[in-house]
């Protein structure tokens, strides 16, 4: 029984982190679709921002505080920055924009290599966040214990999400947002900035990529290829949640990270993943365009 | 010309819903082998979502049958096989490929896998003639995106000679034209309806005075008037809608009256 | 019989009266007499000046190189005409150099014993029942190029057919390409895992540590790259490639005229998938090893680059740029590893972003081509413009 638990648990941290790197795309992805391969980078840098922050401030917690809206706002600005120098040009080509941000990441990690050496660093978690809590005790030895780190992230993940949420409900910037997704043209004919607009869907995209890098300092190693490895398990999970809907992002996150902790369980990590990817390809035969869809004219 | 009698188009309880919305709403409509049926409307009276349902582009309830033929519920490239063929408000050719390219694709339906890993060699004799009916054999190696508004629409009508449809649905085939223009695609439908049944939609009321056999009103996903064009204008229920939905248009119509 | 053409006909006739005579088709670009003298040339180069000119040590180089350009001859066809940005072909260039591969083990280790690997990391004492059917050369070599061709028509007719394409066809493509290389990994036992099949001595009898040997394998593997190019100019050329090209920009419009995009996306897949097949296979022998480094995700994308640099819709376009790419990346990398690696995002970049038609764009503003032959432009599915008017009737 604590078995069954203990899979779930580390299933919903697996979804957490998923949820977190993917929400940053159900915006640039699901809402502009825009396939940025450098989204993994931003996570990246996100991540190698705690480490810098660390540098100048030696206290775990205050640097981890400090170091969230800091990473925000790095990676949000190198998303305003690609958007404005490259995205911009190619929105009538999501093909070719998925190469050429692909060649950006490149160049992205190989300057984190020049500037930080190629192998990967290390960050201190705070006191706070090394321990585990039992959340249930069986007595046999086998209790079930969650470590903090996992509790943090997935707390960070759900306060992301209330907040995006609430944000694209509630202010006029995600009220404008909505409403270039849902209709372009009616939105630029209503006096909307699009292109405003659209950097700044962009700079709220790549700095949740930010948020997740500094969580996943929490997790594992900080790299130059670290934000590659987790990019396409993201992307995966925006296009089976359904283009610009965040309920179907967090849903899935959460599906596919149960599934692949259930499934890694009673096989293996290899036949989880091959396992997982099949189960996707046929969810698609069922809904091709993901588990929830946004009606809008543009979509057939 | 054929002496066999074209088919027609029998359309029973129609209804397209868009969540929760009732684009097209209960429509019945016969279109008689050899007709020309105009269909207009305010906009979003269903009518492109009613060609829509016909081909296949959506889903919609209730039956649609052409020559006997059952139509909803199969593939879009089923139904086209049925010899229903259609165009589109916004021109829609093969941009990268020459006008002789465009036609030859759509002459080809019925290729074997040989014959389309094949090489053309010659044009297909109903190719050179359709590039002939639509006026640009000259053109036959320029690609179709360089062409003109006009021409590309007449090359669209052009595929849809050498696809050999039996029912043609024609989106706006004029918007946009010069007078010239027009009168040509009305020379072009004619020939169509020689020995085909067509149904047109159209805005353009004088288009619509002279090509016109009959014409059916749409209004909010319904059918709300049908008849011959001076029994449809002399409708009151016809002159209240366009008064109070588009006021250019019900001035022009008016007009006609 | 008709009165439409008066008033149309002029519009066309005197914008480009240079190209509509017949007589230039005989010799222009994209003519058989044309493609026959660029065959005979590459053969004459592949064939004769490159086994003069070079030695064995590069002339090994080159035979990898143009394994390399086999992929991207297929992922020209699929991609540049068929607008499917296969981003998984890793996948299918795996599938044929393990097929080989394990062929390849099977006889060095002899009748009867378990190929070295599998004795060393000593996890299993019994030949695994998917290896044995590869133990036969027949069936190996089939399935070099069969394998991958039936699990591209597998992938292909479920996502096709429900309309999965562009961008999502490409992450899907690039997550079973991910997939691969995790199980690769993971089942080291029977896999050799990350290493990979490695150490391979012979081919088919012939010793791979032999020049001579190696020297034949190149000469393998160039014959087989023309056959190919052979294959696809065919192609691309026949009412097929025009059909293909028809799908690539307006996939809606196609169905409209009778034809299901899905079985034409399908088969340009399927030769694309069956042409990385068995450039994996030629791989083999070449460079004597196949492992999951060479067929994920990176390596994967990196196959892309050779072709969007030449040109994706051209024919030896990907050619090119695939051999250009892969030079640049032995020369530079080993010395200057970071410089490779600026250059090669740079190279996606600027080609994607800047020269979406690649080199052969630039050459054909010197050319002027000829506008008939459709590999002009780039190969970016536009969005049909009829999809924005069926979302349904509700203003």
């Amino acid at each position: 029984m604590t078995l069954v638990f203990s899979q779930l648990f580390t299933g919903i941290s697996i979804g957490a982190v998923l949820l977190l790197i993917a929400l940053g795309l159900s915006l640039t992805f699901g809402q502009m679709n825009v396939i940025n391969m450098a989204h993994g980078e931003f996570i990246m840098a996100g991540a190698y921002t705690v480490y810098v922050v660390q540098q100048i401030i030696t206290n775990a917690g205050v640097s981890l505080l400090v170091a969230l809206p800091v990473a925000f706002l790095v990676a949000g600005a190198m998303g305003v920055v690609l958007e404005f120098l490259l995205i911009r040009r190619l929105y009538t080509r999501p093909l070719d924009t998925l190469l050429v941000t692909w060649g950006v990441a490149l160049i992205l990690q190989q300057l984190a290599r020049d500037i930080f050496g190629a192998p990967n660093v290390q960050t201190r978690a705070p006191d706070l966040l090394t321990g585990s809590i039992t959340i249930f005790s069986s007595g046999d030895g086998n209790d079930l214990m969650v470590a903090n780190s996992r509790l943090f992230i997935l707390t960070l993940a759900l306060l992301a999400v209330a907040a995006l949420t609430l944000g694209l409900r509630m202010t006029p910037l995600g009220r404008r947002i909505r409403a270039v997704v849902q209709n372009r043209d009616l939105a630029a004919a209503s006096g909307i900035a699009t292109g405003r607009v659209d950097r700044m869907t962009f700079f709220i995209g790549s700095g949740l990529a930010g948020i997740a890098g500094v969580a996943l300092t929490l997790v594992g190693p900080i790299g130059p290829t670290m934000g590659t490895n987790i990019i396409i398990d993201a992307f995966l999970v925006v296009v089976v949640g359904g283009i610009g809907q965040l309920k179907g992002t967090v849903i899935v996150a959460f599906a596919l990270g149960m599934m692949q902790s259930l499934v890694e369980y009673s096989t293996t990590i290899s036949v989880a993943k091959v396992l997982v990817f099949l189960t996707i390809v046929a969810f698609l035969q069922w809904r091709p365009q993901g588990l929830f869809t946004l009606r809008t004219r543009s979509l057939a | 010309m054929s002496t066999q009698k074209p088919a027609g188009l029998r359309i029973r309880d129609l209804r397209v819903v868009f969540d929760g919305f009732a684009a097209v709403d209960g429509v019945d409509i016969d279109v008689s082998p050899g007709d020309v049926r105009f269909i207009i409307g305010p906009n979003g009276a269903g009518k492109t979502t009613l060609v829509d349902a016909v081909t296949g582009l959506v889903k919609a309830t209730g039956s649609a049958a052409f020559d006997g033929q059952e139509l909803l519920g199969r593939k879009v490239h089923h139904i086209t096989r049925l010899g229903i063929g259609r165009t589109f408000q916004t021109a829609a050719v093969f941009e990268e490929l020459t006008v002789l390219q465009n036609l030859d694709i759509a002459a080809g339906t019925n290729r074997g896998l040989l014959t389309l890993l094949r090489r053309r060699k010659s044009v297909p004799d109903s190719v050179a003639q359709a590039m002939e009916t639509i006026g640009l054999t000259s053109a036959r190696d320029r690609l179709a995106g360089t062409l003109a508004h006009g021409q590309k629409q007449w090359l669209e009508i052009g595929m849809l000679l050498v696809q050999d449809a039996k029912l043609l649905l024609l989106d706006e085939p004029v918007a946009g034209m010069s007078q010239d223009e027009r009168d040509t695609t009305g020379e072009l439908l004619g020939m169509l309806s020689e020995d085909r049944t067509v149904v047109v939609i159209e805005h353009d009321m004088d288009f619509l005075r002279r090509y016109a056999r009959t014409v059916t009103v749409m209004h909010a996903g319904r059918i709300l008037s049908e008849g011959s064009v001076a029994e449809v204008q002399a409708d009151l229920k016809v002159q209240e809608v366009y008064l109070g939905h588009a006021k250019a248009t019900s001035q022009a119509l008016v007009q006609e009256v | 019989m008709t009165t439409a053409t008066g008033r149309s006909a002029g519009t066309g006739a005197d914008e480009k009266p240079e190209h509509s005579a017949d007589r230039t088709r005989r010799f222009g670009p994209g003519t058989p007499l044309r493609a026959a003298a660029g065959f005979a040339l590459a053969a004459i180069v592949l064939f004769a000046v490159a086994p003069l000119v070079l030695g064995d040590f590069r002339l090994n180089l080159l035979a990898k190189y143009l394994c390399l350009a086999i992929v991207a001859v297929g992922i020209g066809l699929a991609w540049g005409r068929g607008g499917m940005l296969a981003l998984g072909q890793g996948v299918f260039f795996g599938l044929g150099g393990y097929a080989m591969a394990m062929h390849l083990k099977l006889a060095d280790a002899g009748p009867g014993n378990l190929p070295d690997f599998m004795q060393l990391y000593g996890q299993i004492d019994k030949l695994p029942w998917w290896w044995e059917p590869f133990a036969n050369p027949v069936f190996a070599l089939a399935a070099t190029v069969l394998l991958p061709v039936f699990v591209a028509f597998l992938l292909g007719s479920l996502v096709f057919r429900r309309r999965v394409r562009g961008a999502y066809f490409a992450i899907l493509s690039q997550a079973l390409a991910a997939a691969l290389a995790i199980y690769l990994i993971g089942e080291q036992g029977t896999t050799g895992g990350t290493n990979g099949l490695t150490d391979i001595q012979g081919f088919f009898g012939f010793r791979l540590d032999d020049p001579l040997n190696q020297r034949a394998v190149y000469f393998i593997i160039a014959a087989c790259l023309l056959l190919m190019l052979a294959l696809v100019r065919q192609l691309m050329h026949s009412r097929y490639g025009e059909l293909l090209v028809a799908v690539r920009d307006a996939e809606e419009r196609v169905r409209f005229l009778g034809y299901d995009p899905a079985n034409v996306k399908l088969v340009a897949y399927m030769v694309a998938a069956g042409m990385a097949g068995l450039a994996g296979a030629l791989f083999v022998p070449a460079v004597g090893i196949i492992s999951p480094a060479l067929i994920g995700v990176v390596p994967s994308i990196e196959f892309v680059i050779g072709v969007a640099l030449g040109g994706r819709a051209t024919l030896i376009g990907p050619v090119l740029g695939a051999i250009a790419v892969a030079w640049a990346k032995t020369t530079l990398s080993e010395q200057f590893p970071a410089a490779w690696t600026y250059l090669q995002g740079l190279l996606f970049v600027i080609f994607l972003a800047f020269l979406p038609n690649g080199l052969a764009s630039v050459a054909g503003l010197v050319r002027r081509r000829r506008p008939a032959p459709a590999d002009r432009k780039a190969a970016q599915p536009k969005s049909v413009p009829l999809t924005a008017e069926t979302g349904g009737a509700g203003q």
